[in-house]
């Protein structure tokens, strides 16, 4: 029998904002166990929640992101359940009135290759919302300590319809969200620190029938691949179950990323019951047609959409574009340094430059990850400058190499390297004729000479060697060639 | 008995200007007038009489230099056990928060700081608000200064108590459903709930949040207004905190002359009224008459609903309010509990008292998955039905005169049935489901020699006229100038 998968994906999202959701107490990542607290944070008698507006404004900019309807007017929730790891006893969320609802996220899925653009189609949201973050949980043999530096941290809530149907896809998906999110500057994404956060609800039913299995939870996913990984252990779990003839039971199943196996949390036999009401000490929030407009002008151009301009317009080939625009910091920086040439160059071979050269420098020779744009001294000056040196014939192709790991390495502009190492392409014809004579006079080129006379063009590719290292590698090849011939000929 | 104990808080503070007398001088007097009565009163639950001999000195330095800050500076205030001051005691008279200090001032308490007023002990109340009598405190039931067999009502009833036993010129207390008005008028003092909203509530540890309000008691409407002046104002730590330019209430008492329209809900005279209160009321109604006001009944046909919709507003949000006292962080902690689970219930068992807990159950039930719509909801509803009622009938009238409370005060103990002790607040639970400003003033005596309080209802915000209205009231009655004879 075929199967087909249902899944629906929980994505938290920490928005990057100076303080937190509903207190002045600033939040950052790594800072010492509870020193990003305050009587708000700690829950102390008499404290009152402030809502800041920047966490809801970056709320607003990603639901405008996925296209989600923005509400007009929504409210604060508080969901009451006991857990220390929530000062409060109650989380303040958004329960019947998000901020958006519905909206879709743009994938792509793997093409046939590498440099083969792959089938790209939308994945539908249900809604977006935003709450506050709990605290961090460590337990011991004995004891059990919380750090609330994270609690009350804003966090969004992007909740999916049960609208993917493999690993695969949700890989696509988490990928070009976090890519969105990112380029918006909305948050770092960053699933290590705890700043994008997984959950999945994952279903299989035998295909053509309508109506969608027993659903399972996965919690415990702290990577993209991760949440790959099990999502594909977990479908082919219940496909195995279901075809034994095992029931699926509605549970919550951690992701062991070590032994790369689900296993069971608990089961859910009865949903909880959180108590939701509307929080007494906050006002509704109100969202006006204008302040849309606004935010509207403040979105960046998606990452999908900038690669087809780029392939459109500027002619780019696919395999640049899906190295360049997932990243918004490249392609800004790529689009500068296009910019920087004045037009004098293909934007084809400023893009090689970024794609290929530079972020040879700055992965270090490492498979995954690599060094941020910030951590290189290059600006998109640099790039233009040395692709326009090349252009203009001022120096070859063999000494840019040269001058790249130079300028990686000092800063300095290309330019000046050329100026300073004396590094400009051999113009000074009569020179070059004596050298090329010079070489072609050694009697060790004497045989391959006779042969290039004998009518074997190739033969005098053997003196081009020499001739360069004679010229320090300032020389143009072809010029060289042109010269043997007149030499020679 | 020491002259200055005797003085309002006005007449204080104008002999602070005249420097007939220090800060010093004034702070000694209630300190060892508190010395001399609070083993029949009751009413504090700390006192740090060295903590307030300081902050008179600094008043007296700063007087002395020509910084005074204004009319309170100086003069001392008592705080509700349930209001933030930094390094002192917070327990709301539970204890959950018997060893608690806190780390941080409420925006009341940085005001009254900022103003100079001398800030003396905490005062006794009802677990966590919860309560008319302050039976309900875990500490000690407060008296009442006029017959210490009898309560001083709740919650604030050590608020009420310090006022009336002189133990203070002036303290703060917060009502939910007539916990500073009922007390008023059980221990003879004026005593106000300003308008929802009016007074920050940051740093007032919540009971419901959509209904508490921070207020002053005092011995005048005068003083009342001095209190308030110095309290009120938006605070952008709360944000139910109304923007408004706030009126000189002092000013407006004599500025603000009237006539009036003064509405009498039909409802407020229904049985259970007892018929000394009814007789002192209706006095008071023929003064306003007599006084070239005019008398109007109005009806306010849902009030027979206030007490069902208010028990379950109010504790739905307390059982939310107080989930955060749970053994993990600053409260009591069990030292029986076996787990992480059973800490949670032995830390709140032997934490509350019962009808903290009885509130916690009902509020949880209330909201619970099945029920929200039938209660909650429903509650939400009646409650907006409420405030329209009200807002229509100030269209014609300007203020709404009624008792304060159906009974005089009690002898402790007498009222086992919490459902009796609830029906208390019939006259008081309304003003706040409906988020209005609602003053207390004495208006005699049963003949047992028990305060009885006249209760003025104001339009939202209005509280110069209420005050005004109160105070014309006052001016012509001596029941001011009775004291309680300890």
């Amino acid at each position: 029998m075929e199967f087909t998968a249902d899944i629906g994906l929980e994505v938290h999202v920490q928005l990057k904002t100076k303080s937190k959701m509903f207190t002045r107490a600033p939040y950052h990542y790594g800072a010492e166990p509870n020193t990003l607290t305050d009587p708000v944070v700690l829950a102390l008698p008499g404290v009152l929640p402030v809502m800041n507006k920047e966490a809801v404004r970056k709320t607003v900019l990603l639901g405008l992101l996925c296209k989600c309807k923005i509400a007009e007017r929504c409210k604060w929730d508080r969901k009451n359940y006991f857990y220390p790891d929530s000062p409060k006893n109650y989380q303040l969320s958004q329960y019947d009135q998000p901020i958006c609802e519905g909206g879709e996220v743009e994938i792509e899925m793997l093409g046939a290759s590498r440099n083969v653009m792959g089938e790209h189609r939308m994945v539908q949201l249900t809604r977006i919302h935003l709450e506050e973050d709990v605290g961090k949980l460590t337990h011991f043999a004995n004891d059990s300590l919380v750090d609330y530096n994270r609690a009350g941290a804003p966090l969004c809530e992007i909740v999916t319809e049960p609208d993917m149907h493999n690993a695969d896809e949700v890989f696509a998906f988490l990928t070009a969200l976090r890519n969105n999110i990112v380029a918006a500057g909305l948050s770092d994404c960053d699933m290590e620190k705890g700043q994008m956060r997984c959950d999945a609800n994952i279903s299989v039913r035998p295909k053509g029938q309508e109506t969608l299995g027993t659903k399972v939870e996965l919690k415990n996913m702290n990577t993209i691949s991760g949440v790959r990984n099990a999502v594909a252990y977990e479908i082919k779990r219940q496909i195995h179950a279901v075809t034994s003839g095992e029931a699926i039971h509605q549970q919550t199943r951690r992701w062991d990323p070590v032994s790369q196996v689900t296993t069971k949390m608990r089961d859910k036999e009865e949903s909880h019951d959180y108590r939701y009401f509307p929080e007494p000490d906050l006002m509704p929030v109100s969202i006006g047609a204008q302040q849309l407009k606004v935010l509207a002008k403040e979105l960046p151009e998606l990452p999908f959409d900038r690669q087809r301009r780029f392939m459109e317009t500027l002619d780019l080939p696919y395999t640049l574009t899906s190295v360049l625009c997932p990243d918004k910091e490249l392609a800004d920086f790529f689009e500068e340094a296009l910019a920087d040439t004045g037009g004098k160059v293909a934007p084809k071979a400023v893009a090689n430059l970024i794609a290929n050269d530079l972020l040879r420098e700055l992965s270090g020779g490492e498979e995954e990850g690599r060094l941020p744009l910030s951590a290189c001294k290059l600006a998109p000056a640099h790039i233009a400058d040395l692709t326009v040196l090349v252009e203009d014939g001022v120096i070859t192709k063999q000494i840019a190499q040269t001058i790249f790991t130079e300028m990686y390495a000092t800063g300095k502009m290309p330019s000046t390297l050329v100026e300073e190492k004396g590094l400009q392409a051999h113009s000074d014809d009569g020179e070059l004729e004596s050298i090329v004579r010079e070489v072609a006079a050694d009697p060790k080129h004497e045989k391959a000479i006779s042969q290039f006379k004998d009518g074997n063009t190739k033969a005098i590719n053997s003196l081009i060697g020499p001739i360069m290292k004679a010229t320090q590698g300032k020389a143009d090849p072809r010029k060289i060639q042109d010269m043997l011939a007149k030499v020679l000929g | 008995m020491s002259d200055i104990i005797q003085k309002t808080a006005a007449e204080l503070s104008q002999a602070l200007a005249a420097k007939t007398v220090s800060a010093v001088e004034v702070a000694q007097a209630f300190i060892a007038r508190t010395e001399a009565v609070e083993d029949r009163v009751k009413a504090f639950n700390s006192r740090d009489a060295e903590w307030t001999l300081a902050q008179a000195k600094a008043s007296d330095e700063r007087r002395a230099a020509g910084d005074a800050a204004g009319p309170l500076d100086g003069v001392p205030v008592a705080l509700k056990d349930i209001l933030a001051v930094k390094d002192q005691p917070l327990t709301c008279s539970s204890r959950m928060l018997e060893n608690f200090v806190s780390p941080y001032d409420a925006h009341v308490t940085e005001l009254l700081k900022a103003q100079g007023a001398v800030l003396w002990g905490r005062l006794n109340m009802d677990e966590f608000a919860m309560g008319s009598s302050t039976e309900n405190s875990a500490f000690h039931t407060s008296r009442n200064p006029w017959n210490t067999d009898c309560v001083p009502g709740g919650s604030s009833g050590g608020s009420a108590a310090c006022v009336a036993a002189l133990e203070a010129p002036l303290s703060i207390g917060s009502d939910t459903g007539g916990s500073i008005r009922q007390p008023a008028a059980f221990c003879g003092v004026v005593g106000l709930k300003p308008t929802y909203g009016l007074v920050s509530r940051y740093g007032l540890a919540a009971f419901a949040s959509s209904l508490d309000q921070i207020g002053p008691f005092a011995r005048t409407v005068e003083d009342a207004a001095l209190l308030l002046q110095a309290i009120a104002g938006h605070d952008r730590r709360d944000s139910t905190s109304y923007k408004t330019k706030l009126p000189d209430y002092r000013a407006a008492l004599t500025e603000k002359e009237g006539p009036w329209t003064i509405g009498v809900p039909r409802e407020c005279f229904a049985e259970g009224l007892d018929p000394e209160i009814k007789a002192a009321v209706q006095d008071a109604i023929a003064f306003y008459e007599k006084d070239g006001h005019t008398v109007q009944e109005v009806s306010l046909p849902m009030t027979e609903y206030a007490i069902p919709t208010y028990y379950i507003l109010a504790t739905a949000e307390a059982s939310s309010n107080l989930a955060r006292y749970d053994g993990i962080r600053y409260t009591h902690r069990s030292k029986n509990a076996a787990d992480a689970v059973d800490l949670y219930f032995k830390s709140r068992a032997e934490g509350f008292g019962p009808e903290v807990k009885r509130r916690i159950i009902l509020g949880t039930y209330v909201l619970s998955s099945g029920y929200y719509d039938a209660y909650y909801l429903r509650a939400q509803k009646i409650r907006t039905l409420i405030r329209q009622e009200f807002m229509q009938a100030f269209e014609s009238v300007d203020t709404i005169l009624t008792p304060t409370t159906p009974t005089p005060s009690f002898q402790v103990g007498a009222k086992e049935d919490p459902l009796a002790m609830y029906l208390n607040d019939i006259y008081t639970i309304n003003v706040n489901l409906a988020g209005l400003p609602g003053i207390s003033v004495p208006c005699g005596f049963t003949s047992s020699k028990l305060p009885i309080g006249l209760q003025l209802i104001g339009k939202p915000f209005a509280e110069d006229e209420l005050l005004a209205v109160a105070h014309r009231y006052e001016q012509a009655h001596g029941w001011k100038d009775a004291v309680a004879q300890l």
